[in-house]
């Protein structure tokens, strides 16, 4: 275990906006793409012309 | 119909659709928990530098980003090629997938390297050989991304996309060996095959896990804009209606 409590943690021993500023962006947009990626699939099948003769 | 299963197979976009409908829960829950395993061994595991202090732990996600916009962008150039070398449509289609993907990966590659530089360098910035080549990286992505999106020929803006691509993947051997060509700020290659590795074996194993799990995130994550760029393709054609009616 590297660190001694949760404060030390938090401000990684006086790195903290550098490495929170690295992951937080990072984790920001990993979450962000793949939700952006499944609404262009929703839209694209939304989007495709029905051929069906019952419309 | 059963068809031979051959390396045309998926070719087909219906195929290519079911195929990553199938494996896509597979890679998520494996990009998941190689994160989770690698972020563990990064920040509870793997002891502080002697010399970085805490800084150094951005490296489990900015070397992995690197390598991911590196690898991705010569993925999107062979699958450029192909798909104009062999009139192969699902493969153009693969490579636009690939793009926003890698744009990404080097935005990340570039953001923690600042982030990195800043309290290691004293700069957020230097115009060194290494910095600079992954800046064009990021340029020739978003070049490619609005060169296909701007022709509205779907065959057209494949081939002018895939010219664009073949071209400019010059610059990831520029990338890659500029630490070594150059003197520049920043750090020769972080592991080598024909070198042991300069770091201890736990931040080496955070850093390989980190890659495992952003590769999984890439192949997920193109796969779904591939189904969503094929979909739009084939808009009239049967394997689209049928889906069509069978989310209705």
């Amino acid at each position: 275990m590297n660190w001694a409590g949760l404060t030390d943690f938090v401000s990684m021993r006086g790195y903290g906006l550098y490495v929170w500023g690295s992951y937080i962006v990072t984790a920001g947009l990993m979450l962000v793409e793949p939700w952006l990626a499944r609404r262009q699939r929703r839209r694209a099948l939304q989007e495709t012309t029905n051929l069906s003769s019952e419309n | 119909m059963n068809r031979p299963l051959t390396w045309l197979t998926f070719s087909a976009p219906s195929r290519f659709y079911a195929l990553a409908n199938a494996v896509n829960p597979w890679l998520w829950a494996l990009a998941i928990g190689l994160a989770v395993w690698g972020l563990y061994v990064g920040f509870f595991v793997a002891p502080t530098d002697a010399t970085q202090g805490e800084a150094y732990r951005i490296i489990f996600i900015h070397v992995p980003a690197a390598w991911m916009s590196m690898i991705l962008y010569l993925a999107m150039a062979f699958w450029a090629g192909v798909g104009w070398m062999l009139n192969a449509r699902m493969a153009s289609t693969l490579a636009r997938a690939i793009a926003p993907t890698g744009a990404m990966f080097t935005f990340i590659a570039l953001w923690t390297g600042a982030f990195w530089g800043k309290p290691t360098w004293g700069t957020w910035w230097v115009w060194d050989a290494r910095l600079t080549s992954e800046l064009i990286l990021l340029f020739l992505y978003l070049g490619y991304i609005a060169l296909v999106t701007a022709i509205d020929d779907l065959v057209r803006g494949d081939k002018a996309g895939a010219l664009l691509a073949l071209v400019g993947a010059v610059n990831v051997p520029i990338i890659y060996f500029s630490v070594r060509w150059w003197n520049t700020l920043h750090q020769g290659a972080t592991i080598s095959l024909t070198a042991a590795p300069k770091m201890a074996q736990t931040m080496l194993f955070a850093m390989l896990l980190m890659t495992f799990a952003f590769w999984a995130y890439a192949f997920a994550v193109v796969f779904t804009r591939a189904q969503a760029l094929a979909l739009a393709r084939d808009g009239d054609a049967a394997w689209v209606q049928a889906l069509r009616k069978e989310k209705q």
